[in-house]
Formats: C-alpha cells, structure tokens, sequence
C-alpha cells in the first residue's frame, strides 16, 4: 500500500466528502489543538483521529461510540488527510487513538523494513513506534494491497494466487496509478519475481476506485492493485490473488494509542477489533459506498449488532 | 542544488529519453492530444459561430457556452470516464467542451467586429450572402478566430497534463508520478516541458496569425496607428473590394 487511503480522496470524493459533511459537527474542533484536560471526572478526554479515507473513518467512529459508550469522553479530529500529515501529531501526543494499518504504517516508520506475515509485521511495528505509542492486538480484517483479476479472467486461467498469472498466455495490461510501477509489489516484481510477463501499463490514477474497476471489468486491463476492503472487489465479481510470499505487506487494522489510553480504555478497543473481520470491514464499506449511510449511523449499527453497547 | 536546477537536470538526463515514458514519447502524445481536441473544437465550433456571427441570431449560444469554461474538466473527465472506460476518449470530449468557448467566442466576435458599413457596401456591389461571408466577413473576421484558437490552445495544452488520469498518456505522467512519489524534480521537469509546449504554441499562432490574416487587414489595423495612412488605405481598398 503505498499509504494507506492514499488518493482515495480523490477516488471516492463523493463519499468522503458525504462522511465529512455528516460529520461537520466534530470537525469544527481544531484537529492539532491540546485537548485532554482532566478536569471532568476521573476519565480522560481522548481524542479520536482518522484518516481522510472513508473506511478508516468509520473504524475511527465505532472506537469513538465504544469509548464513550464505556464513559470516555471522546474528541473526534477525522478527515486529517494521509500519513505524512497525521503521523506527527500521533507522535506528538495531540491524537490519543488513531485507526491505522500495521504495514503501511510500519514502512513509513522504517524503510528498509522487511514485509512478512501479519504477525512479524505486528511485532516489527511495535519495535519501530516512538515512545509513548502503543500498537494494540491488530484485528482480523486488513485493508491492503492486492493483485485483482476478473473472475472471468481467473476462471480462464485458473488463476488463485500471484505466481499462477503465469498460467496467463494473452497479454497482461496492468492498471493503476503511476507510482504503481515504481513500488516494490509492481509490475516489475511480477516480471523478475514470478517470471510473469506484463504487457503494459495503463494509468489510471484513482487508486483502484471506480475508473480502475471498469477498466478491468471491460477488460481494458487485466490486473489492478485494489484494496482488499474495497467493497467493489464483491460488487463487480473480482478476485484478489492470494499473496503467500508476503509480496504486499499485511496491512491489518491496529489502533495506535497514546500513555492517556488506560487499561479499561485499552479493553474496549480490543473488544471492538476482536470482532472487527476481514468480512465485516467490506459489508462496513459497503454500507458506506453501495448504501451510502453515514459513519456514525454505521457504527451505531455495528456495534449495537455485535453486543458491544451497553 | 535547488529545485529549479535539479528539474532542469532532470529534463536533460538523457535515461529519461526513449521507451513507454520516455520525454520525447510523452511530449508526442501531448501533443497529438491536443491537435486532435483543437481541430474536433474547430470543426463544431468556427461553423456555429459564423452562423452567429452572420445572421446576429443565437448570441445566447455564445453566452451560455462561455458559462461552460467554468465546468471543472477533471470532474467531467472523470465522468465521462466511467461511461465510456480509460482512454483517449474521455480526455477528448472534456478537453473538445473546454476549448469551444474560445474558439465559438473567437468566429462569433469575428463577424460581429466587421463594421455593418463594410457589408453594407458589400450588398451594395451586389455580393450574394455567400461572398459576404467568403469574402469579407471572414477574412476581417480572421484576427479574433486566430486569438480564439490561440487561447483554446493554451488552455487544452495547460490542461491535457489530465489525460493521464485515465490513462491517455501526454505530459501528466510526470505530474501524477512526481506528486504521488515526492519526485518534485520529475514534476518540475513536466511542468516546464508543458510552459514550452504552451510557449511554442502561442509562437506557432503568431506565425499562423501574419500567413492567414490579408494583407489588407493588417493593413488596416496599421492604418489605425495613422502612419502613412494614404498608402494604407489604397490597399486596405483593394483587399476588401
């Protein structure tokens, strides 16, 4: 991922646009000013963040409800664009839980930093945060990078995982965005990792959003980098190529919290990401772009039907 | 090294010549982008404008078209995208809605600008409606077409760096690839590849502009500056008689 909810914005403008309209209420807080004071009782005032991306917003906003659901007082700063923005205020102690996926998150702490599985990937992370950081258990579900044919295409072909693009004889136009070319899970990977022979590359610059979806749907290319979350991936009947070597990082939903996110506090996010899968994510997302409802609604909903308010 | 001069090495880094993303491959696309949505802008809108222009009917066609220019292209871009899929197409017809304004303005204040005397006399020789319009109207009408299609030019080549969003290739892969890997030296280098073409375009107009325009016409427009004014207006006669 090159981080995640990278140029989402653009992709799916309509729906963020959507989320921050419904959630113009809390965006009026100055997202960078101290917040926390102690003064209103024995628990502390956090403050949620999130990224400018629409799926990470409602993660934000069910670990927002649950927390106050258990007393906290909560502060909303969503919508605060990509990583190279938030990151800073994460490590300045301005964001007290923020959403954020361990991969992605653990490149651009470390850049030499080896992929892995989602275990190794969870305890390389917690070695590299700053300190005063704590990544919580990671949940199940994971919005990564991928390796996404048509069903048609992988029926043909018998397509499961990246190796057997191999099985492909017609020519292979890759998608996506620019960078894709340049990242180490791109097209150049397929050619000297997998011996997979790539065509050419199209660019289509919305991260895997509608454009890139159509395209490969009207098999203007054949293979795109979407993100695994991405409701679309059901919708349009695609595949995600299984990814056994670790080619993309795992990049599995963790909150990163500060020193005010107590031990009670720190139960009630678990408890959340303990029932946060990977099925759940997409059916939360899609909640969000097929039946366009807002990201509180969302996450009242979720988290009533999941039992996790009192 | 400022950003400047590491853009400007980037431009002549000889490694960034050749291939699929080759300089020399993008400029070409650029331009074949742009010569394409200018004669598609041209061929819609010189006719509708002359017909404007001529029979003074429809000037809220003018109007409305200007009002058009406001429309972000990269939304309609996008738009048009997700009904006809990646491509040249999309980028077309967005860049085709962009630089009729200026041109349809260009044809129609053409016509309109040429002194109702001058046609008047024209009917009065005994011109049909068809040499009015060969023969006067659009000759003196040819300065201001020219400054359309100089402006729809500037604009289309300034704006087709978007093509690339939906894969069409043209200059914008250097701004896409430079803003979304920190590259600004890349996206330096695109940047004044795009200023160039833009700057070669307004040289290439001005040319067109002295090769086109009658002689009579610039004769007339020197008239103005009241030098020599009897010489002037001997030919100025002859060219439009």
């Amino acid at each position: 991922m090159f981080t995640a909810g990278k140029g989402r914005l653009v992709a799916l403008g309509a729906v963020v646009v959507g989320a921050a309209i419904a959630l113009s209420g809390c965006a009026s807080a100055d997202p960078l000013s101290s917040g926390g004071d102690n003064a209103s009782g024995s628990k502390a005032t956090l403050i949620v963040g999130s990224q400018a991306y629409y799926s990470n917003t409602i993660v934000a906003e069910i670990y927002a409800e649950a927390l106050e659901n258990a007393g906290y007082k909560v502060t909303r700063s969503f919508n605060i664009g990509q990583r190279e923005v938030y990151l800073p205020q994460i490590e300045a102690g301005k964001i007290d839980v923020f959403p954020e996926y361990d991969g992605s998150l653990l490149q651009a702490l470390d850049k030499t930093a080896a992929g892995g599985t989602s275990d190794a990937v969870y305890a390389a992370l917690k070695g590299k945060l700053p300190a005063g950081l704590t990544a919580l258990t990671p949940a199940a579900a994971a919005d990564q990078n991928s390796w996404t044919v048509t069903q048609a295409f992988a029926t043909k072909y018998n397509l499961t995982d990246i190796a057997s693009l191999k099985n492909v004889t017609e020519k292979i136009i890759v998608g996506g965005n620019s960078e894709l070319q340049t990242r180490p899970y791109g097209p150049k990977a397929l050619e000297s990792k997998y011996g997979i022979k790539i065509a050419g590359f199209k660019a289509v610059q919305d991260s895997g959003g509608p454009l890139t979806v159509k395209a490969l749907v009207d098999n203007q290319i054949q293979l795109a980098n979407i993100y695994t979350a991405d409701p679309n991936i059901k919708s349009n009947n695609l595949v995600a190529l299984q990814d056994p070597d670790g080619l993309f990082f795992p990049d599995n939903i963790t909150p990163i919290v500060s020193k005010k996110v107590d031990a009670a506090a720190q139960k009630v996010l678990d408890a959340v990401d303990a029932k946060l899968s990977q099925d759940e994510l997409v059916s939360l997302n899609s909640e969000s772009v097929n039946d366009k409802k807002s990201a509180p609604d969302i996450a009242k909903a979720w988290l009533t039907s999941n039992g996790l308010l009192k | 090294m400022n950003i400047f001069a590491e853009g400007i090495a980037w431009l002549f880094d000889p490694a960034h010549y050749g291939g699929v993303d080759g300089i020399d491959t993008r400029i070409g696309e650029h331009i074949m982008i742009s010569v394409i949505v200018l004669a598609i802008a041209a061929v819609i809108a010189i006719p509708v404008g002359y017909l404007i222009g001529h029979t003074g009917r429809g000037r809220v066609i003018v109007v409305v078209s200007g009002g058009v220019r406001a429309l972000p292209t990269l939304g309609l871009m996008i738009l048009i995208a997700l009904n006809v899929g990646v491509g040249l197409e999309a980028p077309v017809i967005a860049f085709v809605v962009l630089a009729v304004p200026s041109i349809l303005a260009g044809a129609y204040a053409g016509f309109d600008a040429v002194d109702r005397r001058t046609i008047d006399a024209a009917r009065a020789v005994g011109m049909t409606e068809w040499q009015i319009v060969t023969k006067v109207e659009i000759p003196l009408g040819l300065p201001l077409l020219m400054g359309g299609l100089r402006s729809a030019s500037l604009q289309v080549i300034a704006t087709a760096t978007l093509a690339d969003y939906v894969g069409a290739g043209g200059l914008g892969h250097f701004l896409f690839l430079g803003l979304q890997t920190r590259d600004y030296p890349q996206m330096l280098a695109g940047s004044i590849v795009v200023v160039l073409l833009a700057l070669f375009s307004e040289l290439l107009f001005a040319i067109l502009e002295r090769l086109v325009v009658p002689a009579g016409v610039r004769a007339g427009e020197r008239a103005d500056n009241q030098e020599d004014v009897r010489a002037k207006s001997v030919r100025s006669r002859t060219a439009t008689g």
